[in-house]
């Protein structure tokens, strides 16, 4: 066992934490108060490579493994919780369905545009009678000629108002349940498809978080990923996927925060001393940083298991479950460390406690987690 | 047209550490980098490739971790990279250091050579010129700014001085030592760093390699007229006192003291 990163994964990850703090940090305020998408952001995480790490260079990707693209979003996050799903959703749930389960044409026409960034991908399964209940869709595809026509409302979608193409999960099959549930890949231009009001989140608010609405979309046939009846299958796989970004993502906004916390006690004098020599704010931080630290070789380990073509999604589940809580829980002390300064926003402590709570929500609730993994466990 | 640009990993610190008894630098802890002025000079290099098509290759002399960084210029897009290595060229000073990569670089031929105009660790400035002078070529120090010529045979530099610069007409082949404020290096991207340690190799040159080209009593510690006679770490000086005067008086009292130090 050796839980050393390679010379390769080291340098990536220099390259990530470089950008990070160059391009992602001094504005990472901005685009929370604002709620603005970064665009310019999105195009140089295309230029760099950021928006395709997985995927091989002949679809326009970095050819890279999940393990570096895990370590991406983990950076990125410490200083920027929107910036980091917006890299996690656009390529774990929209480029990964694509790469997994696409046609050479779809492909060819998809996967190019979103692992080289000149696309930005999102993936839309909830709607507002289906959420942790996901087999409750409402949306409809119905086969007419050549193309489907699509009806129905996606809500809580990430990238909804920046992406050029949507994975849409709609009932071909209303009478067989989760098996009468199908995949399409969507463009934003499709006739019949427009994006709704932009919501008002607590955290994550640069993110662009948006209704989708088809009302007799129309939909070529070339555009069914997988077979009719296998899109249930085919989002339950992408979220495990996905549960690895998240799991990152929480990471990095977990050690992002401990990052400042340690230079502002370090600072903070009370009482005649720098209260990082109090004994209560090295015991919490060290506690903090161990939790952290498990969270990582968890997403880590969850990275490696899918590099290697093995079944991740019990592993995946956990660092999710895991690094989501231990974000949340962290921030909110990290806060606490930095007394009445923490709870303004020019300290970017209070930003991050609100962007770790998505986390515990989304690709899955922390209860939705410990259903994966206790069926994993023959407990059901 | 083959461009050349020479780098040097150094401590990644302003603050080097010395080690008080062996007059050494403790790289301890202290994480490696690029020489900024050596990462301007790889941009410089790369831009003039994006613009005129060129072979960009990259050369360090140094120990085996110096792998690492010609990694990192090949993440950014350089094509080659060629490490200069052995036991023996161990110890070298500047005089050395660039008799072997002025051998290494003869060797391997080149149209155009950039160097940073100098190291954050040594700060002499001093290799750049000196392969120039072995190899007799013409050299440009401290470009703010390079042209290439049409036909690429030549190209006009802008020359940085404390108070004015020159525009200089240089014909290749020629050397340049670069300015860190002659451009922004580009970051590596993923499949560059994907590609520098998959598809591209880091070759390593060692004496034996270069031999035909560089004298043996010009390498290492041997080939190295420099002696140091002490290294030290500055200490801090006395602390200042401090006065909450007027203005007039504050006037005052330094001008009094600029005349007892026979400033005044």
């Amino acid at each position: 066992m050796d839980f050393s990163l390679s010379k390769k994964h080291i340098l990536l990850q220099e390259l990530f934490r470089k950008f990070a703090v160059n391009e992602v940090k001094p504005i990472a305020a901005e685009v929370d108060e604002k709620e603005e998408f970064p665009y310019a952001t999105a195009e140089k995480l295309a230029k760099y490579g950021f928006l395709g790490i997985p995927y091989p260079h002949e679809f326009g990707g970095g050819a890279a493994d999940n393990l570096a693209y895990a370590m991406c979003v983990e950076e990125i996050s410490k200083v920027c919780g929107a910036t980091g799903v917006i890299v996690s959703a656009h390529t774990s749930l929209c480029a990964e369905p694509i790469y997994e389960n696409g046609t050479s044409y779809q492909k060819e026409k998809y996967l190019t545009k979103l692992a080289s960034g000149q696309w930005i991908g999102a993936f839309a399964l909830t709607e507002a009678g289906a959420g942790t209940d996901a087999a409750m869709q409402q949306t409809t595809a119905v086969a007419d000629g050549d193309n489907y026509i699509l009806n129905g409302t996606k809500i809580f979608i990430t990238n909804a108002e920046a992406a050029h193409v949507y994975i849409i999960i709609a009932m071909t099959d209303k009478s067989k349940g989760t098996r009468g549930c199908s995949a399409f890949i969507v463009e934003k231009d499709m006739p019949g498809f427009s994006v709704g009001k932009q919501e008002k989140k607590m955290g994550i608010r640069g993110s662009a978080t948006c209704e989708l609405i088809m009302e007799d979309c129309i939909v070529p046939k070339a555009n069914l990923l997988g077979k009719e009846g296998q899109g249930f299958k085919i989002a339950m796989k992408t979220l495990d996927g996905g549960r690895i970004g998240i799991a990152s993502q929480a990471l990095g906004i977990a050690q992002g925060a401990i990052d400042i916390t340690v230079d502002y006690v370090k600072e903070r004098k009370q009482f005649g001393r720098r209260i990082s020599q109090f004994q209560n704010t090295q015991f919490q931080l060290a506690d903090m940083q161990t939790t952290v630290d498990a969270a990582r070789l968890l997403t880590y380990r969850a990275a490696f298991l899918k590099d290697r073509g093995e079944n991740y999604s019990k592993h995946a589940a956990m660092a999710k479950l895991f690094a989501s809580e231990a974000a949340s829980d962290i921030t909110r002390r990290c806060l606490q460390l930095h007394g009445g300064y923490g709870y303004i926003r020019e300290y970017a402590i209070e930003r991050m406690m609100r962007d770790a709570k998505i986390t515990e929500i989304y690709e899955g609730t922390s209860e939705v987690q410990k259903m994966v993994i206790a069926a994993s466990m023959g407990v059901n | 047209m083959k461009i050349f640009v020479c780098i040097k990993q150094v401590p990644d610190t302003n603050e080097v550490k010395l080690n008080p008894e062996t007059g050494t630098l403790i790289r301890d802890g202290v994480p490696s980098i690029i020489n900024p002025d050596d990462l301007c000079g790889i941009e410089a290099a790369l831009s003039i490739k994006d613009q005129c098509g060129a072979h960009v290759s990259v050369i360090t002399m140094g120990p085996p971790q110096a792998d690492v960084a010609l990694r990192e210029a090949l993440a950014m897009g350089c094509d080659e990279a060629f490490l200069v290595s052995d036991r023996v060229f161990g110890g070298a000073d500047t005089w050395a250091t660039s008799k072997t990569l002025a051998g290494a670089l003869q060797m391997l031929g080149y149209d155009l050579i950039i160097t940073g105009r100098q190291a954050i660790d040594g700060d002499t400035a001093q290799v750049g010129p000196q392969i120039a002078e072995h190899l007799g070529i013409p050299q440009v120090t401290y470009a703010e700014e390079i042209t290439m010529e049409p036909g690429q045979d030549a190209m006009v530099v802008k020359r940085q001085y404390e108070d004015r610069y020159q525009m200089i007409k240089i014909k290749l082949p020629a050397l340049v030592t670069v300015l860190s404020s002659l451009n922004t290096p580009r970051y590596m991207s993923v499949g560059g760093v994907v590609g520098a340690y998959d598809d591209k190799a880091v070759r390593v040159l060692t004496y034996e390699d270069i031999q035909d080209f560089v004298a043996q009593k010009d390498i290492g510690l041997k080939g190295s007229p420099t002696r140091v006679k002490k290294s030290f770490t500055k200490t801090a000086k006395a602390k200042g006192t401090l006065h909450e005067v007027p203005d007039d008086d504050a006037v005052r009292i330094i001008i009094d003291k600029l005349k007892e130090k026979y400033v005044l």
